[in-house]
């Protein structure tokens, strides 16, 4: 069953391995069955999907009038779209349109650094392999906080980037608070999200294809573009989707990088629940926000449906 | 590509060329100076940490003397653990469930057994705090003793963690040849036997990466725990947040090498213990 919306490369090759061998009925052990889907299921249900059950009322809702006056914690539920109606005036479309080109600019921008990597280390010799793996996933494991603390210290005007072009006679730049800064720091701490994908597919490459394209007469680039990236394309579509739906609801990198200068989606969501206190207008915000996330991995499945020789 | 083979590298020797080892070269350096600089900034001597001005200790004293800081740590750690050992279990049953068994409507339950996952963090955290809000729980896990005042903290993060944990550990168990399982029970075993001589051990890599990747997740969560916490109740990633926003301060490096070194060496100690285990089981 085609399903737009999931962390569907990994779970579909799961399910092409699984389709090869021959599942039990569940008809057939219906205790174990429940037993193992019971805590997983009930958890999801009701501290996940109850959730958002009561942010999709609350985007349909408004804060209560008591007496002539606004209330701060009490709501009128289900008045109306007022708060959609809102959120598609001019000023909070272009906040989700810059929040979708700068997600889309970093994603790319990760696929160009991270392809190499991946297909270097891939193509590494046998024993270098885990240190170079390891060197790219260990920041991975360093708190997202710390390694846009660390880039902080990098960029701003008396960071070493401005150091060492002072030295050069350039700068100082503005380095920080604007769309590079941004960018530069989604790809930063998303890049381990597009390596991990490329590495496991191009480390299962069969190699023999290379050498028949070479062989051929193919040269380098072609055998890459003809040959290579479409084998890899599994790898690549999820990298992009694991790099860029976290970069479009990114919130501390464009709050910390960013500043004023460089407001995405979720900071404006942020402000509604924290500094505005208007919930309603946030709960609509959000809403906007899983859509547009929906739109593009309906957007996704719909390229790797027709681009010829993907199997995803 | 542009460059000429050497004499002596085949066509495939892509580990051999200067132009990827440059590219290489380049991107590790922009990925680890920052980090180093940081680690680095820590024992210096300079308030405001922009030159090296000679090596000191100090900074780590002032951050072990800061109980702010050393409480958010502490709490921390222990949503982790928690948060790690409840996923690590859901997480499991429900890839076992998913390996062993097929039922109706399966791949819409992948589905949404994903949402987690693809969802944006802050729109999962947000519905949360109105989640706890509206259901007066938040009241509820506040007024409790540590560490039961963690509650809604440690609930939101297995929401998000276990779903990682079944990816993972079916991914393992994909691996599996079910003739094995098979042989157990001709030889006499039970289908619990069986679970626990046969399945769990194949399983044990995939749950201890499973387990580590939801005990990182749980320790870098910053955005869903900002939105979930009660009022008084704060995080490590909450506490050097707000430390941040006022500004870098060397004693903000000092605790965060405490941190990266506490992930690092975890990570690396994980990894070792799970070599042999993997190597054995081919």
């Amino acid at each position: 069953m085609p399903s737009p919306f999931l962390l569907a490369s990994i779970q579909r090759l799961q399910g092409t391995a699984e389709r090869r061998r021959i599942l039990d009925n569940w008809k057939d052990n219906r205790s174990v069955f429940w037993i193992l889907a019971g805590p997983g299921t009930f958890w999801l249900l009701v501290f996940f999907i109850l959730p958002l059950g009561f942010l999709f009322i609350m985007s349909f809702s408004d804060k209560a009038v008591i007496n002539g006056e606004v209330s701060i914690t009490d709501y009128d539920y289900l008045t109306g779209i007022t708060n959609y109606i809102r959120s598609v005036d001019t000023l909070y479309l272009t906040i989700i349109w810059k929040s979708i080109w700068v997600s889309a600019l970093a994603t790319v921008l990760c696929l160009v650094t991270a392809y190499p990597i991946a297909f270097g280390i891939c193509f590494a010799p046998e024993r270098w392999k885990p240190i170079l793996l390891l060197l790219v996933v260990l920041p991975f494991w360093i708190n997202l906080l710390i390694r846009t603390y660390a880039l902080i210290a990098v960029f701003r005007s008396q960071g070493y980037v401005n150091l060492a072009l002072g030295t050069l006679g350039l700068g100082p730049y503005d380095l920080l608070y604007n769309n590079f800064a941004v960018i530069f720091g989604l790809v930063y701490v998303y890049m381990p999200f597009m390596v991990l994908p490329l590495y496991a597919t191009i480390e299962r490459l069969d190699r023999s294809f290379l050498e028949a394209s070479l062989d051929l007469g193919a040269s380098q680039f072609t055998t890459f573009m003809k040959v290579t990236v479409p084998l890899t394309m599994p790898g690549i579509i999820t990298g992009v989707i694991l790099v860029f739906i976290p970069c479009l609801g990114s919130f501390l990198t464009p709050d910390l990088l960013g500043g004023a200068n460089a407001i995405m989606i979720g900071n404006v969501i942020e402000r509604q629940f924290k500094a505005a206190n208007d919930w309603p207008f946030g709960a609509a915000l959000s809403f906007m926000l899983m859509y547009a996330t929906f739109a593009a991995l309906m957007l996704r499945a719909f390229l790797a449906k027709r681009s010829a020789g993907v199997d995803v | 590509m542009a460059d000429q083979m050497k004499p002596g590298s085949g066509p495939l020797d892509y580990g051999n060329r200067l132009w990827l080892k440059v590219l290489f070269g380049l991107i590790y350096f922009m990925l680890y100076v920052p980090i180093i600089t940081l680690v680095a900034f820590s024992f210096n001597t300079d308030k405001r940490g922009i030159v090296w001005r000679g090596f000191t200790l100090d900074n780590y004293v002032k951050a072990w003397n800061n109980s702010a800081l050393i409480e958010a740590m502490t709490n921390s750690l222990m949503i982790a653990l928690i948060a790690t050992i409840i996923s690590t279990v859901i997480g499991a049953m429900v890839a076992l469930m998913l390996w062993r068994f097929r039922f109706p409507f399966k791949g819409a339950y992948e589905a949404f057994m994903g949402l987690p996952i693809v969802i944006p963090e802050i729109c999962m955290g947000v519905a949360l705090l109105l989640f706890f809000n509206e259901t007066g729980m938040m009241g509820a896990i506040v007024a409790m003793p540590w560490p039961l005042n963690l509650a809604n903290i440690i609930i939101a993060h297995v929401a998000f963690c276990f779903p990682f944990v079944a990816i993972v550990v079916r991914s393992r168990l994909v691996g599996f040849n079910r003739q094995l399982e098979e042989a157990s029970k001709d030889l006499g075993a039970s289908e619990w036997q069986t679970f626990w001589k046969v399945i769990v051990p194949f399983m044990m890599p995939g749950l201890v990466a499973g387990a580590l990747l939801a005990f990182t997740l749980s320790l870098d969560d910053f955005v869903i725990t900002f939105f979930t916490s009660g009022p008084e109740t704060v995080t490590f990633p909450v506490k050097v947040y707000s430390l941040v926003r006022r500004g870098v301060s060397p004693e903000i490096n000092a605790a965060s090498t405490v941190l990266i070194v506490i992930t690092v060496v975890a990570t690396i100690l994980a990894m070792k213990l799970q070599a042999p285990e993997k190597s054995g089981k081919g």
